[in-house]
């Protein structure tokens, strides 16, 4: 009969740390846990008594993949507790700096993070041997999502010149253009990776679940809308604490999150399985292609949906220079008043829907915060997943079930830095 | 022989380790001169005998004290990257207040589940060879003392403070905007870079050596602060110091 002994500490290639144990005795599953030991941070703690300055300034130190979503969703939760209103040029170099991360941070799980395993390799370094080429369209695609954060928010990693109302610098024409003819080319570079992805076996895994992801009716939407769930349709983003219900496990530092059913999902996949129609048309191509349907239940197609996003961004990116060139750049003032008062700021970070909510003082001195990160709302679906798979999989030699295991944790691209450093506590 | 290299995160953001993987330029040719054994969040592969390692992120719980003790023992140069593991960063704003405080803030009710103890900077528990300050470090810099480790040459941070880069930069002084400004007595080295983008200088790389006697003082005089006045704004990033005022 099946024993296993399974304990990984600290799995590699993602962002943090995190545990898989799993024991069996005589065929029979005696545990099975996903597991976050990742020191907490205490943000919510950190940021009591500082000014809106400095809270949006550090915000962003919550995770260094993705800190412009950190820091555009503190910096909209400051702007709707003290009713900024924002440009739409604002917005649109706003939207354009967004896509810069959701592209790098793709680009670096699907290459760096998850096509090893698929590859047989145990990591990116030795394929620079092997496979030079591909290592080099990662490499080209990566810069080229640094170089557009650099452009528009300073640098990639905490971006230095967004700021409360809109920005503190801006780019030059001339350096618009050049990024454009840039972005066209890596079209190219995208249609390659989807060929390269279409080639490797995902595993055939399902298991239905509920998906939550911001949802605009004008666009595929990351930094504006409301929240939409695949069970229960739509909600205003100030219910936001309805839906994540967020819990504490005594394994983990980081907190578990559930809503309509057992778990949920938020990242990647959440987003094509609500928004999939709103897709630019090279991006519906690499879908199509890589076989991607909605609603799609397989959590390791996600890297999958990071490829399609990954055209998505690249497309609309395109279009949202187009528009800043024709209406010609001004270098325009934020204009803030500062006045108490709660706000919610929600965006889509490239592993799901992350929301800061914070509360101030007439000062703008911050009185109480709340950030809700996606990895926490992934984990209990992470642990339903595994649940599910082990039995599945159980009459395969332990090595086996291990890596399908990790692969499982790294599909969903965790980023556990951020994950551990939760808020007030809601109990279920 | 190449050198063998070890990446360590303890509590941070992890964005310095993420800095290392976006030298998309540079990554390709440092891997010829150089064996990266140990780099979990980019490698499955865990190696236990590099030689120079790079450590990022404070400390902050009592599991990661044997930890970087470890690492220490093992390693022939160890390397402090990033504000969290030179200064302790932002890790520190949680020292202001009981640590029951912090953990009752987040964890409500469950908080009798975790422990966390004081933040501190690497330094603080074990000995470091070299800094690479900034939040996050910069690159360039990185490759400088990457560079220095395997020429077997010497590697100094700059011991000015960022004005003079911000005045090379021919910025308008954020005090003469109107504005507050810790790049008076911010060890240099990030080409101001916060204030060439708009903004203004947070002292994410820590004290000069001897802020009291460096140059910038007439600068001080005209806005009538004094050394003091500054150290008072420096809590963001450095509150693991004394001088700051918590």
């Amino acid at each position: 009969m099946t024993q296993l002994n399974i304990n990984v500490r600290h799995v590699t290639r993602i962002e943090g740390h995190g545990n898989i144990i799993v024991n069996a005795k005589d065929g029979k599953i005696e545990q099975i846990t996903w597991a976050i030991p990742e020191s907490p941070r205490f943000f919510e703690a950190m940021f009591r008594g500082l000014s809106y300055e400095d809270v949006t300034w550090i915000a962003p130190r919550i995770c260094g993949i993705c800190s412009i979503a950190h820091s555009t969703a503190s910096i909209q939760a400051t702007e709707a507790a003290f009713g900024v209103q924002l440009s739409e040029q604002t917005m649109l170099l706003r939207k354009l700096l967004y896509h810069a991360e959701t592209l790098q941070s793709h680009v670096l799980h699907f290459y760096f993070l998850a096509a090893p395993d698929f590859l047989g390799v145990g990591s990116v370094f030795p394929l620079v041997n092997t496979h030079k080429e591909v290592v080099l369209r990662a490499l080209r695609l990566k810069k080229l999502a640094n170089d557009l954060a650099d452009l528009i928010g300073g640098r990639k990693t905490h971006p230095n010149s967004c700021v409360v109302g809109g920005f503190a610098k801006f780019p030059e024409v001339s350096q618009l253009k050049t990024m454009q003819q840039r972005l066209s080319q890596a079209i190219g570079d995208l249609k390659e990776t989807v060929k390269l992805f279409k080639g490797l076996e995902i595993p055939d895994f399902i298991r239905e679940t509920e998906y939550i992801a911001l949802k605009d009716p004008k666009e595929y939407a990351f930094i504006s809308g409301s929240i939409a769930s695949t069970d229960t349709g739509i909600a205003a983003v100030t219910d936001y604490l309805n839906i994540t219900n967020e819990f504490c496990v005594p394994q983990s530092t980081a907190k578990f999150s559930k809503h309509n059913r057992d778990s949920y999902m938020v990242g990647a996949l959440a987003r094509f399985n609500n928004n999939y129609s709103q897709l630019l048309p090279e991006a519906q191509k690499a879908a199509e292609e890589l076989g991607l349907k909605a609603l799609c239940h397989n959590p390791y197609m996600i890297s999958v949906a990071q490829i399609v996003e990954s055209t998505h961004a690249v497309e609309d990116s395109l279009r949202l220079i187009d528009q800043l060139l024709a209406r010609e750049l001004k270098e325009e003032k934020p204009d803030v008043k500062v006045k108490a008062g709660r706000g919610i700021g929600a965006v889509e970070a490239p592993r799901g829907i992350l929301f800061h909510d914070y509360t101030y003082d007439d000062n703008g001195i911050l009185i109480e915060a709340n950030c809700v990160i996606p990895t926490n709302q992934n984990h209990n679906n992470i642990q339903k997943d595994m649940e599910t798979l082990v039995p599945r999989i159980i009459n395969q030699p332990q090595e086996e079930i291990t890596h399908m295991l990790e692969m499982l944790v790294r599909a969903y691209d965790p980023c556990i830095s951020c994950s551990t450093h939760l808020l007030e506590v809601k109990f279920v | 022989m190449k050198p063998k290299l070890g990446f360590f995160d303890f509590t941070g953001c992890e964005g310095c380790q993420l800095e290392v993987l976006n030298f998309e330029n540079e990554l390709v040719e440092l891997l010829e001169h150089v064996d990266i054994v140990n780099f979990r969040e980019a490698i499955a592969e865990k190696g236990e005998n590099y030689e120079i390692s790079f450590i990022d992120g404070a400390i902050t719980t009592e599991s990661e004290i044997p930890r970087i003790q470890k690492i220490r023992q093992q390693a022939k140069i160890l390397v402090a990257m990033g504000a969290c593991a030179c200064l302790g960063g932002v890790n520190c704003l949680k020292n202001f207040r009981p640590m029951e405080e912090n953990l009752k803030i987040v964890y409500g009710e469950c908080a009798g589940y975790y422990n966390t103890i004081p933040a501190r900077p690497i330094n603080a528990v074990v000995p470091v060879d070299y800094y690479l300050p900034g939040c996050p470090m910069n690159r360039h810099e990185f490759i400088k003392l990457a560079k220095a480790l395997l020429l077997g040459k010497k590697f100094e941070l700059p011991n000015y403070p960022v004005c003079v880069e911000c005045k090379l930069a021919e910025n308008v002084c954020v005090f003469e905007k109107g504005g507050f400004c810790l790049g008076l007595v911010t060890r240099a080295g990030c080409n101001a870079i916060c204030v060439t983008t708009g903004r203004r200088c947070w002292g994410c790389r820590g004290l000069v050596d001897d802020p009291n006697t460096n140059s910038e003082k007439e600068i001080l005089q005209k806005y009538g602060l004094t050394v003091d006045d500054i150290l008072k704004q420096f809590s963001l990033f450095n509150g693991y110091y004394p001088e700051v005022s918590k």
